[in-house]
């Protein structure tokens, strides 16, 4: 057994109206901001799996993917090993500041 | 003998009682099925009511939808089973791909909470047989912060072809709301979809609440008819009869 970490990406479906996205690109005028559009917004899910290799964590990945976390009418999703996480025990402090 | 209408209850439900009352109302006996347990108790159909399932988590609805009362539910409704979804129960059955689309976050992203006109788009069917009028306006509440029916092309043309289009918001005089008549069609849904029926006919979802205008009292009897007609459709099937709709289509 071995222990990898995943993040999960999950974001409208290219063509779906997303009115958060809009909202964003609409505030950016505010900011003083300008050239950026086509703005997006989805949802980021992390997780750590425990499976004999890499190959059958990342099939546990994709079934949980297309199964809850991702409803395949509107949304897509995209699947990305997290770098220097896997290994025998869960990594501690992923993303804060040391 | 009074039929027997089950309710099911998820942790976050908040129309559960409503839907309760409103069906002893319509002269059923309902009874509250736990999401925990599978046993749907023998009812002769099950309302899945509004509220926030699991807190809405994730997405509308999904959560719900594997919980062990929800495995029972699919297996009812795949036995011909009356099964209507009311606000989050139908989101959760649309997550659960009971019935075809999707609920989306509302096009203003605001959660909105008011009154809205609908009406039924065909009277041959289980949930709307005890209606005067297809096309008549019927005024109920909407409670909800992700409310935009969606389907692409294709899935709302093949749900037209296939009568699959069970309510349409509508303005005042009975027409037709625009996808972006905020007033008619507050949550953008398209083609002014307000509930959708399988295609064989015996499961429906509806975002607006029949079971909160089901009494003058609550200033609108006007959801009193869909009420009365799952009641009516569900003694039926009690008695051994098919639903109404099925193989009509």
């Amino acid at each position: 057994m071995s222990t990898h970490r995943f993040a999960v990406n999950v974001t409208p479906k290219p063509g779906i109206l997303d009115p958060q996205g809009r909202a964003v690109e609409g505030s950016l005028g505010h900011l003083g901001i300008e050239g950026v559009s086509a703005v997006r917004v989805g949802r980021r899910i992390e997780l750590t799996v425990d499976a004999a290799d890499e190959s059958a964590a990342r099939g546990v990945v994709e079934r949980l993917a297309a199964d809850l976390l991702a409803n395949p009418l509107i949304e897509v999703y995209a699947i990305e090993p997290i770098a220097g996480a896997s290994s025998a025990s869960q990594p501690a402090g992923v993303g804060e500041d040391a | 003998m009074a039929v027997r209408v089950g309710v099911v209850v998820f942790p976050g439900s908040n129309c559960d009682r409503d839907t309760v009352h409103a069906l002893a109302l319509a002269g059923a006996e309902p009874v509250e099925l736990w999401h925990e347990t599978a046993s749907l108790e023998g009812a002769a159909a099950v309302v899945l009511p509004g509220g926030f399932a699991y807190g809405d988590y994730l997405r509308a609805g999904v959560i719900a939808r594997f919980s062990p009362v929800m495995r029972s539910v699919a297996a009812f409704a795949a036995d011909g089973g009356l099964v209507l979804g009311i606000c989050n129960g139908f989101q959760v059955i649309a997550e659960a791909g009971l019935v075809p689309g999707a609920l989306l976050r509302n096009r203003s992203l605001r959660f909105l909470g008011r009154d809205v006109s609908i009406a039924a788009e065909r009277l041959d069917t289980p949930f709307t047989h005890a209606l005067a009028a297809a096309g008549a306006p019927l005024r109920m509440p909407i409670a909800h912060g992700e409310g935009c029916y969606f389907g692409d092309d294709t899935a709302l043309d093949a749900l037209e072809r296939d009568r699959g289009i069970l309510f349409r918001y509508v303005d005042e005089h009975g027409r037709r709301a625009a996808d972006d008549d905020r007033e008619a069609n507050p949550n953008g849904s398209l083609r002014a979809i307000a509930g959708v029926i399988n295609a064989a006919g015996n499961v429906a979802g509806l975002m607006p609440h029949p079971e909160r205008a089901a009494e003058a009292i609550l200033g609108s009897d006007d959801g009193a008819g869909i009420i009365r007609s799952l009641v009516e459709s569900a003694a039926r099937a009690a008695a051994g009869e098919r639903p109404v709709a099925v193989g009509a289509r």
